[in-house]
């Protein structure tokens, strides 16, 4: 019997069974692939969504956990604070493979959305477990620094 | 969906003949797009004046497709808002002209498309110039163009779009004008990468995010021993689970094929399997070890490179130093698995994936399928990640891929999910290494006599490739050695090849991944036995080599050297020519409790011109990260010949809070052409960390990953 998913908004009935992981109705039922496989047990973070405005693992969650849930992922991610944080990434090239900046970009916004003005360790501890091979990690860092300061400027600035 | 239609556009593009203008498929062209006005090699102009640049590499993170479009962009005098960027196919004229194939790899991207693509945008600036010099009734001396737009002194203006289907009618010029670089207006003053808005907005498209019509996904059951061999296979529940369609065997393992990822994966953990040992790999690594050390005692395998006579010299050394180092089997976890989409209609092969070695997958394909090589097209997209993984030398990941096409006779575009689990596992390693190291000191200080026995695996000739034993020095086993890398008159380097049926492959920075760590450990041994400081010992081994000197110094001068550390804290140095490019690093730790941390890297580099600086410094901030990831975590173990490490769990990587807070990077530019960027920063790290964790606890390191506090 097709599930009832909130997904960006939208409500989708999505015919699979309830111990499918989110991750993948989302990249191949739903064709939402910007949401990435990295590990499938939620080691990464490359699979990062929101579920509710907290980041969760959307490999690790299955579609039975999921009603009344609001799902959010990198293709549904709106407002200022995400707005800041991909304007933060692209104006430092922060990407390289970039196969994991989908997860980056839902963390750091989840993160400045709950802490507008991280310290570097309220940075690591958000940022920790979601893993980049290319190590961009100097970037990321500056780039949610960059856009902290962006969301903090006054009006106009 | 948007891909969908995108892959389907991407789908006409055919292979180009030996002529200069790139054709379209007269049998695929059903909804074939307009064809762009201008249509090069390199390169297309469409009306709307967006300049397409076909990149014969993978960018696979490095940023190289930006890079090769900066190279068209300046010749062309574009603006950079107007470039794209998209893989070109596998053809002939899209080989790279270092190693004969089309092929990325050895850092060798820019330098080897350098007059390449320069000669391409002047060829078509010149056509632009000439068609609107007809249309304006002026002379071509008269034209200028700046930033895409096309003007002559008496205020005609034209964009490239306008001209472009004119420019396309002309006669290509033989020859053309390239520019003195002292006129570069867009080259070494720093841009944004083409690809970073679309990662980080989630629409970059991957192999693996590759949706077509009607597709299966396959994920196979391998052997878990390298070289076992499939003995039975029981489907009956597999074929239970919602969603699995097809269950078939192939000579690498049993494909279970469905519906979705999901369903693959869990029909897999279904299957009951029997496996055929008797040619497999039983050993632990560790015994795999014993063997190399065994080895390096020995006078076996070849001598690869020799001065003078090292053993006279060391019996006149005042003193005699030696050391052993060893490096362990390592997995490249690209953070995409390598995963590839195949689809054949009507004889006609199609692949899409972040495809490395585009000649050698195209012929394997080929062959497995039955089809001529011009009828398979690759699609290369952007990889999320590689570091060697996607070029296998047997192209073991298409081979899967297209033997599972071939058992279901093609019925549907099959993608083939290779899980974490897969790549970890999967064999196609950084080879194991032993290094043994011995040199003389003179009373005064100096290095009288090397030897330098190196036990590892041949990449090029060794299982599961062909001969056991090479026939001839393999560089990827043995580049960025001591004995070729400093001034010692009397020095020999022994290549002894290691056997194990492990499958093994290029790794970012190859050889120099262990080479550099052995050499530049040892360096700094020699150097605390002389009683001379690191910096000073090296230059003074440096004599001829003049660009590694060069960027020792500056990082010692950026960094301070010569002063002294805060308690607690220590420096240490290395240095390395990867690939024509010299790379030095000095690193800071700071050490507590047992455990440490690298605070600060600074990071000298001379790639000759270095096209975009800031890619550059991304580069050796990234190349820092990936060379502390193998010092800090790096290990695959075999137990029984099975790997132990299966995930991010077992198998870490580079976490956020372990990498450096400050990674400065300072390019020292030497005017020579430019040269790559991509592996030389990931080489001198480990070793500078080991320098520095020495010089804290005055223990030496001897092996990677770093066990600290050593036993």
């Amino acid at each position: 019997m097709p599930m009832a998913l909130s997904i960006n908004g939208q409500l989708h009935a999505v015919d699979a069974p309830a111990d499918m992981p989110l991750l993948w109705a989302l990249r191949d039922i739903l064709g939402l692939t910007g949401t990435k496989y990295g590990c499938g047990v939620a080691q990464c973070g490359a699979c990062t969504v929101s579920a509710d405005g907290s980041p969760i693992r959307s490999c690790s969650v299955t579609l039975g956990d999921l009603a009344d849930v609001k799902i959010t992922t990198i293709e549904g991610l709106t407002g200022s604070t995400a707005k800041a944080v991909q304007d933060a990434w692209t104006a430092l090239d922060v990407a390289q493979c970039g196969y994991c900046q989908s997860g980056q970009v839902m963390a750091a916004t989840a993160l400045l959305e709950a802490t507008p003005k991280p310290t570097d360790d309220e940075i690591e501890a958000a940022m920790n477990g979601n893993l980049c091979r290319c190590a961009t990690y100097v970037r990321i860092r500056a780039a949610i620094r960059a856009a902290a300061a962006s969301l903090g400027a006054p009006h106009g600035a | 969906m948007a891909h969908e239609v995108e892959l389907h556009r991407r789908g006409f593009i055919v292979l180009a003949g030996a002529g200069l203008i790139l054709g379209w498929a007269p049998a695929a062209r059903a909804s074939a797009p307009e064809a762009a006005a201008f249509t090069q090699t390199f390169l297309r102009i469409d009306t709307d004046g967006t300049v397409t640049v076909l990149a014969k590499h993978l960018d696979m993170g490095q940023g190289v497709w930006s890079g090769l479009a900066s190279i068209v962009a300046e010749e062309l005098d574009a603006d950079w808002s107007q470039m794209k960027v998209e893989g070109a196919p596998a053809a002939p004229e899209y080989k790279n002209l270092v190693l004969g194939a089309q092929v990325t790899g050895g850092s060798t991207s820019i330098a080897n498309s350098w007059t390449q693509l320069r000669t391409a945008g002047a060829t078509a600036r010149a056509m632009l110039i000439a068609a609107a010099a007809q249309r304006w009734k002026v002379p071509a001396s008269a034209i200028v163009i700046k930033k895409g737009v096309v003007r002559d002194a008496s205020g005609h203006q034209a964009g490239f779009g306008e001209l472009a289907a004119a420019a396309a009618a002309l006669p290509v010029p033989t020859e053309v004008k390239l520019k003195d670089p002292k006129d570069f207006v867009f080259l070494g003053k720093g841009f944004q990468r083409l690809d970073t808005a679309a990662k980080a907005r989630g629409t970059a498209l991957f192999g693996i995010d590759v949706r077509l019509p009607g597709m299966k996904i396959a994920v196979l059951a391998r052997p878990p021993r390298f070289g076992g061999k499939l003995k039975t296979f029981d489907a009956a529940e597999t074929r239970q689970v919602a969603g699995v369609t097809e269950v078939v065997q192939t000579p690498q393992g049993v494909a279970v094929i469905a519906d979705n990822s999901w369903a693959a994966i869990k029909g897999r953990t279904a299957l009951k399997l029997s496996w055929d040992d008797a040619d497999a790999e039983l050993r632990s690594s560790a015994a795999i070890l014993e063997t190399y050390k065994a080895l390096a005692g020995t006078r076996g395998g070849m001598i690869s490179l020799q001065r003078g006579d090292a053993d006279q010299a060391m019996a006149r050394a005042h003193r005699i130093v030696e050391a052993d180092y060893a490096f362990p089997y390592l997995a490249h976890a690209p953070m995409e698995t390598p995963t590839a989409v195949c689809r054949v209609t009507d004889g006609l092969c199609e692949i899409w994936g972040g495809i490395q070695s585009q000649t050698a997958n195209q012929k394997a394909a080929a062959a497995i399928l039955g089809l001529p090589i011009e009828k398979v097209l690759i699609h290369t997209l952007l990889a999320g990640g590689s570091f060697g993984r996607r070029a296998t030398l047997d192209s073991d990941w298409i081979v899967e891929l297209a033997e599972i096409v071939k058992a279901t006779k093609a019925a549907y575009p099959v993608k083939l999910l290779r899980t974490r689990e897969d790549d970890i596992t999967g064999g196609y390693y950084r080879p194991m290494a032993y290094h043994r190291l011995r040199a003389g000191l003179t009373s005064g200080g100096e290095i009288s006599g090397l030897t330098q026995t190196l036990v590892t695996q041949s990449i090029l000739y060794g299982y599961p490739f062909g001969a056991e034993a090479p026939p001839k020095s393999d560089p990827t086993a043995t580049e960025g050695n001591l004995v070729d890398r400093y001034d010692v008159d009397d020095a020999t380097l022994r290549w002894i090849p290691g056997q194990a049926h492990v499958p093994i492959t290029l790794y970012r920075s190859v050889g120099n991944t262990h080479t550099t760590f052995a050499k530049e450990v040892f360096m700094d041994e020699l150097a605390r036995a002389a009683g001379r400081d690191p910096l000073a010992f090296r230059l003074a081994h440096l004599g001829s080599r003049r660009r590694q000197a060069a960027v020792l110094k500056l990082a010692a001068e950026k960094f301070g050297w010569g002063g002294k550390p805060a308690p607690g804290r220590a420096w240490g140095m290395a240095v390395q020519e990867a690939f024509n490019t010299h790379v030095a690093q000095m690193v800071e730790v700071s050490v507590a409790g047992g455990e440490f941390r690298v605070e600060r890297v600074v990071c000298a580099v001379d790639c000759g011109f270095a096209l975009n600086p800031d890619n550059v410094a991304a580069q050796m901030e990234g190349g820092v990260g990936f060379g502390l990831s193998a010092a800090l975590h790096g290990e695959i173990t075999l137990s029984g010949g099975i790997p132990d490490q299966t995930n991010f769990d077992t198998y870490p990587i580079l976490r956020m809070s372990e990498t450096p807070r400050g990674i400065e990077t300072y390019i020292l530019n030497s005017g020579a052409p430019p040269t790559g960027v991509g592996e030389p920063g990931a080489t001198p790290i480990a070793a500078a960390v080991a320098n520095a964790l020495s010089a804290a606890t005055g223990t030496a390191f001897h092996q990677l990953p770093l066990k600290f506090p050593a036993a």
